[in-house]
């Protein structure tokens, strides 16, 4: 896959690929290229489910290939509406989704199988996440759908900027402020939200309300950002007051680490808001200074809770620390894995607590090896470089600034995941974005996906002429005037 | 703001660049060592998700492999007749290793040995399940069930080893108490530590292979080595003369060396060499180790083993005549006591080198190792460990063995077989009843089976206890198994 991302989009941004010397530029949709690596995604997917069914020692059947089938007819029905609402739109995004998001299904399964067989001997029942996952995929694929109906310009976002700041901040506040019995706290954080069978994980939608806002806020306001305050040690500092939306984010993020004990969300959010307050004054200071701030805020929090304090002693010390249980059953997964890994189906991947979802990195290291984990890295980098292409082709500042975000946050949260699970960082809750078991963060993704879809259709759109261009005639065609004769 | 985004595009890989480096650390370059550390259970379940190879012993399955339908231990070791094989199968436990042929034959057995190679790598291309080899033993069953039934059936303590004398091939070999190796085999972590703490415990140790590890005064049953010697000095011979006095005095100190009971050698002043043998007459055995020499004594003593390491494949304590150091610890030593100490199975050796016309061969409990297809993988060949004794002497002890089996008491007697036997009633401390030894081959005339049997400290007479009471019994039970097809 990463031949076909380098070089040919390039060359057709409009204006740049005219070569037939017409005098309207087209710019080609690439939709047929987008339908043939959907059916190469769903190629790889139905021989991976294959190889999970043959290492499981059952015969292959028919059925995986209705699987197969029945994948790429759900994202062939995603194509036929990008085909009608978003024909511009980068073509690598849906298949780079569709990818990662059958792999992720095809992994879950397999750790299915294994916790299956093993409540079948200690005699518990056992819920499978699979089936689940493929009904979240649906209907993330549905809201993928309706943000291409709906949202027909990205611009018209930005009028809904306070609501949507609003409803984000209400959101990620709501797991703290709600009684556990509708907020339980799972596994030390209170992040879900349960109403009877659903449970949802708001920060998930949270995330791109926010970011809606801030890209919108920060557009508005740019100017006050890039105007420098005192010079202090050769440093331009932005003035006291301009650095208030800073420090709320800042303050909103620690709130989360208190309140929610959720220290992937609050990083994510705060880096999200570091980067694209970047983005819009394209001043580094502000990187400067949110980065000491978090520090200090690291610290603090390091020094004041005892559940960060277990994090890190876990991350130093995976092999000693009781914390650092997940983390050294995920090494060795890895290690045994190697560079080629045993193979799907072969390996222990649900040895790892939590395989399915916060670990499902490791659980691909595993059984695909190193090259199988350096691939889906490169896969989520494609994806994201995808989203930053379309940030930078787009023409309005909105535009680029929700584009370079909403791709930052997703290449923000691999890293945080995977920095997590192989030990490069202190492990935080977060999910793999498309790859895990999880509804709240499946549907949260593809309705961002369409975000990016959205944008980047309008980034490769034909631009429609606003004014007609005088014709002036060739230089080469005018003819001599005297100006003044020679003496 | 295109410029700032490239430079997210840029951290965004060096975030992707990053993740890699670490995963090739944990992948590659830590991968063996995470791979090997010791809260690692892969490793484990590794070992258990092969077939381990079957023991086998004349078509009875000892030990073998049976699949639990659990993903992380897929198969559980189990022993039929565990007691009573332990001392040769040994156990396999993930938490305290292996023991006996477990061990010793651990390559095979699971499969990773070099002369298995070939069929893992056919089990690779054909994609079918890699199992083990499989180990055959010498035992003959029957004779281990009857070994170990006199034993535990009489709740003594002791220990039996009978041998080919023709190939030093080990037909039995069972210890008492013994445990069962089904209770470290289980798959529960707690089982296994609660069934070791019990057995490691326990007074009796029931882990020690008696057999092969505990060094006992051979008392008696020494004394074919004393009279080997005696014949090969060539001063003695069948007929020889030696004193019948009741008791002498040790040389240069003030103790008397009775013999047992007070009796004289016959009613003669001297007696016989032979009848001094078939009466086992300590004082002339006394006097006869004084007139050999301490070198000659211990010369024939190593020409029969004593102070050789073996492996059987489990190593085989050397047993040993001891430190001498004066003229009247020579004539203890000649009938069996002070310093010497020997194994049962350097008992069984004597006896079988008496019977084998003097040759001595290496005792040897592994006859074939097979492939998982049953086809051989290795022969165990006879070996000779050398000669202990002419042809002739060994005949002329076999003769004094015949007229000893006379003397000896009449239980268990089998009719129609001529036994050659040596008993001996070893007393290893004041106040302690006395180790009853039997070694014996049978038939006389055409030795089959040598054996060794020892029962410590009267068995379940006490006191009174004697070689033909307590030992003979159990052997003749052993060699009439082995002789009449366990009937």
């Amino acid at each position: 896959m990463a031949a076909t991302s380098t070089n040919p989009e390039n060359r057709e941004t409009p204006g740049t690929g005219t070569t037939g010397g017409a005098a309207t530029p087209t710019t080609p949709t690439r939709r047929g290229t987008e339908l043939v690596l959907l059916g190469f995604a769903a190629v790889v997917v139905t021989c991976a489910l294959t190889l999970v069914n043959l290492n499981q020692e059952s015969q292959p059947t028919n059925q995986i290939l209705y699987y197969g089938l029945a994948f790429l007819a759900l994202f062939g029905l995603a194509h036929l509406a990008v085909r009608r609402w978003a024909p511009y739109a980068d073509p690598l995004i849906l298949p780079l989704v569709a990818f990662l998001n059958g792999l992720g299904l095809v992994l879950i399964h397999r750790i299915d199988l294994g916790n299956a067989a093993e409540a079948e001997r200690a005699g518990e029942t056992f819920n499978p996440a699979a089936p689940s996952q493929v009904l979240y995929t649906a209907l993330g694929l549905v809201l993928l759908t309706l943000v291409l109906l709906l949202v027909k310009d990205h611009r018209t976002l930005a009028k809904y900027s306070y609501t949507c700041g609003l409803v984000g901040l209400v959101a990620l506040a709501l797991p703290a402020v709600l009684p556990s019995v509708i907020a339980p706290n799972i596994n030390g954080a209170k992040l879900w939200i349960k109403l009877g069978p659903l449970s949802f994980q708001p920060a998930e939608l949270a995330k791109i309300l926010l970011l809606v806002f801030f890209a919108s806020f920060l557009v508005s306001k740019r100017e006050l950002f890039t105007t420098a305050g005192r010079r202090f040690l050769g440093i331009d500092f932005p003035r006291a007051r301009d650095l208030a939306p800073v420090l709320v984010a800042w303050a909103a993020s620690i709130g989360i680490v208190v309140l929610e004990r959720d220290l992937g969300t609050s990083l994510l959010f705060f880096g999200i808001v570091l980067v694209m307050i970047y983005i819009a004054t394209e001043r580094a200071v502000w990187i400067a200074i949110g980065l000491s701030l978090f520090a200090a805020g690291c610290l603090a929090a390091y020094s004041l809770f005892g559940h960060v304090q277990q994090r890190v002693d876990a991350w130093l010390n995976p092999m000693t620390s009781d914390a650092g249980y997940q983390l050294r059953k995920g090494l060795f997964g890895m290690a045994t894995g190697g560079i080629g890994g045993s193979g799907l189906g072969g390996g222990r991947p649900s040895i790892v607590p939590y395989a399915e979802n916060d670990f499902i990195l490791a659980a691909a290291a595993e059984e695909l090896g190193l090259l199988g984990l350096a691939a889906l890295l490169l896969v989520y980098l494609l994806l994201t470089a995808r989203g930053l292409r379309a940030a930078l082709a787009v023409r309005d500042s909105f535009g680029k600034l929700l584009a370079g975000g909403l791709a930052f946050a997703m290449s923000l949260q691999v890293f945080v995941v995977a920095g997590g699970v192989t030990g490069l960082i202190p492990l935080t809750g977060l999910t793999t974005p498309f790859l895990a078991a999880g509804g709240s963060s499946l549907v949260g993704n593809y309705v961002l996906v369409g975000l990016l879809l959205r944008i980047s259709d309008a980034s490769r759109r034909p631009q429609q002429p606003s004014k007609p261009q005088p014709q002036q005639p060739p230089i080469a065609e005018a003819h001599t005037e005297l100006v003044e004769r020679p003496r | 703001m295109n410029k700032p985004l490239r430079r997210v595009a840029v951290a965004m890989m060096a975030m992707i660049v990053l993740l890699l480096a670490n995963a090739t650390y944990v992948q590659v370059i830590r991968a063996d060592a995470l791979r090997n550390h010791s809260g690692n259970s892969r490793t484990l379940y590794q070992q258990y998700s092969t077939p381990r190879g079957q023991i086998i012993a004349d078509g009875k399955l000892l030990a073998s492999s049976e699949p639990t339908g659990s993903e992380r231990f897929e198969y559980k070791r189990e022993y039929a007749d565990g007691p009573a094989f332990a001392p040769a199968t040994g156990y396999f436990s993930f938490v305290y290793g292996t023991g006996g042929v477990e061990s010793a034959e651990n390559e095979v057995l699971s499969g990773t040995s070099d002369s298995l190679a070939l069929n893992r790598l056919q089990s690779m291309l054909t994609g079918q399940q890699q199992q083990g080899g499989n180990v055959e033993l010498t035992l003959n069953p029957a004779m281990q069930q009857a070994a170990y039934q006199q034993l535990a059936g009489d709740g003594v303590r002791g220990s039996v080893v009978a041998l080919n004398p023709r190939d030093g091939s080990i037909l039995a070999m069972a210890n008492s108490p013994s445990y069962d190796p089904n209770r470290l085999a289980t798959l529960s972590s707690d089982d296994q530590q609660q069934a070791w703490n019990e057995l490691s415990e326990a007074p009796d140790d029931p882990l020690v292979n008696r057999a092969t590890s505990t060094l006992y005064p051979p008392g008696s049953t020494f004394k074919l080595i004393t009279a080997a010697a005696a014949l090969e000095s060539g001063e003695y011979d069948y007929d020889s003369e030696v004193t019948a006095k009741s008791s002498i005095k040790l040389p240069k100190v003030d103790a008397q060396l009775p013999n047992y009971g007070g009796a004289t050698c016959g009613t003669m002043p001297t007696a016989p060499l032979w009848e001094a043998m078939a009466r086992s007459c300590n004082t002339a055995f006394a006097e006869v180790a004084g007139k050999v020499g301490e070198k000659k004594l211990r010369e024939t003593a190593r020409s029969f083993g004593f102070g050789r390491d073996l492996d059987v494949p489990m190593s085989v304590a050397p047993s040993s005549v001891g430190d001498i150091e004066n003229q009247a610890q020579l004539y203890q030593s000649g009938i069996g006591q002070f310093n010497v100490r020997t194994t049962p199975m350097q008992n069984a050796m004597v006896a079988a080198a008496i019977a084998n016309d003097g040759e001595v061969m290496k005792p040897h409990l592994v006859d074939k190792t097979l492939a998982p297809d049953m086809s051989v993988l290795d022969s165990t060949d006879s070996e000779e460990l050398g000669r202990a004794v002419s042809p002739e002497i060994a005949h002329t002890i076999r003769d004094m063995m015949v007229k000893a089996e006379q003397y000896a008491g009449d239980e268990g007697k089998i009719s129609g077989v001529q036994i050659a036997s040596k008993t001996g009633t070893a007393e290893h401390g004041e106040g302690k009843d006395p180790h009853g030894w039997y070694v014996a081959f049978a038939p006389a005339e055409d030795p089959q089976i040598a054996v060794a049997a020892v029962v410590e400290d009267g068995g379940d007479v006490g006191a009174s206890a004697t070689g033909s009471k307590i030992a003979a019994p159990v052997a003749r039970a052993v060699i009439r198994a082995g002789l009449q097809g366990g009937g």
